[in-house]
């Protein structure tokens, strides 16, 4: 994971509230086993029209919109199934950041894991993102400050965004979760010990 | 020294604490059971490769193939074909992964092969106070045998393979209160349907839940993994019920449950895991089971849900412009009205299975209703049993007679219809009666509208042909 470096990016809005995983990319593409090429199918029934051509009325279709880096989208982005294949989709089309009021738990767990930003934001903050936007569409930038925690709006408001020490550190330095488990080793060798195993799947089938 | 009073959330929490929360951190939390399948596997796997690592911990792991694989008949040679590429390939990836790193595998085509969350409790691997993951978010099924069970992402998945531990912020507790008795053709999926109305789905994001009350303790443990399955859908990861003799007996017996003087030893122990008295949760809801109808969702999300006497609410009815949005669109998607009532309205298919709904007492409620009756013949009706263990059983009992002469397919084991990952699936504009757990727009295929119901509802439409309260069927 790349180190997180500060940006300013236009955005898109899709103001739709509860866009769950399978939006984000439908199961019938989850046979892969590779998380190369993901970014061509997000929001694939949105964005795609039956036969496989764009949609030229979904957001990220239309020609002001092309290389839009940030995604403001309504309440409760990423619900439904915990795949991880949704921020790996997300990142894949070039996102890097998603803005909402609310999102649910698994999908900004699986966001932060890969320095995909899950900026939680004001209803008062979605507004005003939604209305600049309308004025004029993607064109309109924001800047994005994880150290500070700060997004600085069209107008130049800043306005703060709460994250977790350990994942702003993480994204931040670009550290995966799973060095720092490794390092945990030897409580894990002391708890190990002290409690024997619950289970035994050995010769189960 | 006295302990202050524990919800059963903390007394499973704090027994697998390797490492405590602090102010920079979050804990490092042991799990003792890690469940794998096709999906959400793959890219972990590559990960532990690419690093030199191992599976820490083989035995305490346990992989099965549900998603991607066909529920359509064995062939002559008893082998179920697997005719997409990109599935097989999928498949044939998980028994690579688990043959070079030990890990024991359910494939395809044998005898304990199932979904995820059926087999687990199935083998007597799930029991309670355990911590269980699965890169899933319907792991939150296990929890009703009070294990703390929880979906996690594929990055996660290496985490556990490689670690058997996750780093987790300590969740708040909520508890789920459901009060009085269930009446007659009224069940456990319609409950869980009726928390998640009243919460929506975003309302217990952040929470773990416990689901308490009379009518809990009255349920069945297969209908208390429908509750608990459906957790997700109300936005908490977890839902627990505190275990008790419905749930020793479920165990005892099974492949891997405790044995002799171990089983006492376990029981004397599960028997602790219950909330003390006075130990105070972070949030409480309640829910009458007695004025409880069967429910049914008329929209795209599973919090869309109204009693099957009701109707569909309108945009007077929501309270703020992103609702009024929101149920317009899935309307619109739904091609149903405002103020619409849902009986009697034609469906093409009736789907019955899933991890929500396929274990025998789903199968023995479908099949009370379809005894001596034909399902309409305009409609296609599917019934998936969980696992291959299930299949049996229900064979044993002579349900999928039943169901195959009321003109049902029986089909073999497996996450079928409710993903639509393995071409049962339904066309664009078709309706669908359902017993899985999401109607989200295309998830059972694209362009497809899903109505979430219960087995009897499901059933009582896959006779009538069309969306039918189960107590009006006589
Ligand atoms: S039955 Fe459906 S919800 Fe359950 S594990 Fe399979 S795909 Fe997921």
């Amino acid at each position: 994971m790349e180190s997180f470096k500060p940006y300013t990016a236009r955005y898109a809005v899709l103001p739709v509230e509860n866009i769950d995983t399978d939006q984000i990319i439908p199961a019938r593409f989850l046979k892969t086993t590779s998380k190369v090429g993901l970014g061509e199918i997000l929001f694939s029934d949105w964005r795609y029209n039956d036969d496989g051509t764009p949609n030229p009325t979904f957001v990220v279709n239309k020609p002001e919109y092309q290389g839009v880096e940030v995604l403001v989208a309504g309440n409760n982005f990423g619900c439904g199934s915990s795949r991880e294949h949704a921020p790996w989709a997300l990142q894949g089309f070039g996102f890097k950041a998603v803005l909402s009021t609310y999102f649910a738990d698994i999908f900004r767990n699986n966001s932060l894991k890969n320095g995909l930003l899950p900026i939680i934001i004001s209803e008062e903050t979605y507004q005003k993102l939604v209305s600049a936007d309308a004025e004029a569409a993607g064109e309109v930038e924001i800047a994005v400050d994880l150290a500070t925690q700060t997004v600085t709006l069209p107008d130049g408001e800043k306005v703060h965004f709460p994250i977790e020490p350990f994942a702003k550190y993480c994204v931040l330095n670009g550290v995966d979760q799973l060095g720092f488990l490794v390092s945990a080793d030897d409580d894990l060798t002391t708890y190990e010990s002290a409690h024997a195993a619950r289970v035994n799947t050995a010769g189960l089938v | 020294m006295t302990t202050a009073p524990q919800t059963l959330f903390e007394k499973i929490w704090n027994r697998h604490i390797v490492r405590p929360e602090t102010s920079e951190t979050p804990a490092v939390l042991y799990v003792d059971l890690h469940l794998v399948h096709e999906v959400t596997s793959p890219q972990a796997f590559t990960e532990l490769r690419e690093r030199g690592l191992k599976v820490r911990r083989p035995s305490q792991t346990v992989a099965t193939m549900d998603h991607s694989t066909p529920t359509t008949p064995r062939g002559r040679d008893g082998i179920i074909p697997v005719p997409d590429v990109q599935a097989q390939a999928q498949l044939t990836q998980l028994e690579t992964n688990c043959r070079d790193f030990g890990i024991p595998l359910f494939a395809l085509g044998t005898e304990n092969q199932g979904i995820v969350h059926v087999i687990g409790p199935e083998q007597g691997l799930t029991q309670p106070g355990m911590t269980i993951v699965c890169g899933d978010s319907h792991t939150s099924t296990h929890g009703a045998f009070g294990a703390l069970a929880f979906g996690i992402g594929t990055s996660e998945v290496g985490h556990v393979l490689a670690t058997q531990c996750l780093l987790q912020s300590r969740p708040k507790t909520m508890e789920v209160r459901i009060n009085g008795t269930l009446r007659p053709g009224v069940g456990a999926k319609d409950i869980i349907l009726a928390i998640i109305a009243q919460i929506g789905i975003g309302g217990g994001t952040g929470y773990v839940f416990e689901y308490t009350g009379s009518a809990i303790r009255g349920l069945s443990m297969e209908e208390r993994m429908t509750v608990c399955n459906m957790s997700i859908e109300g936005g908490a990861r977890a839902g627990l019920i505190a275990p008790d003799q419905v749930t020793f007996e479920y165990i005892k017996g099974r492949p891997r449950a405790p044995q002799g003087a171990a089983w006492d030893a376990a029981i004397a122990d599960w028997q602790t895991l219950v909330t003390d008295h006075g130990a105070v949760y972070d949030a409480t809801i309640e829910l009458d089971a007695d004025v409880l109808a069967p429910m049914i969702t008329y929209g795209t999300n599973p919090g869309m849900g109204i009693p099957i006497t009701g109707t569909i609410p309108t945009r007077n009815d929501m309270t703020d412009e992103q609702s009024k949005a929101g149920l317009e669109k899935a309307l619109k998607y739904m091609d149903l009205s405002e103020g619409q009532s849902l009986i009697g309205k034609a469906v093409d298919v009736v789907f019955i299975g899933s991890c929500t709904n396929s274990r025998i007492t789903d199968l023995r409620q479908a099949a009370s209703l379809m005894v001596g009756r034909t399902v309409n013949p305009k409609v296609r009706v599917m019934v998936v049993p969980g696992s291959a263990q299930v299949k049996k059983q229900a064979e044993a009992e002579g349900l999928d007679k039943i169901f195959v002469a009321a003109g049902a397919e029986w089909r073999e084991a497996g996450c079928s219809m409710c993903i639509a990952m393995n071409g049962d699936q339904l066309k664009p504009g078709q309706y669908a009666v359902s017993t899985s757990n999401r109607n989200f727009e295309g998830r059972q295929g694209k362009g497809g509208r899903t109505f979430l119901a219960s087995p009897l509802t499901a059933a009582a439409t896959a006779i009538s042909g069309v969306i039918s309260d189960p107590r009006d069927i006589r």
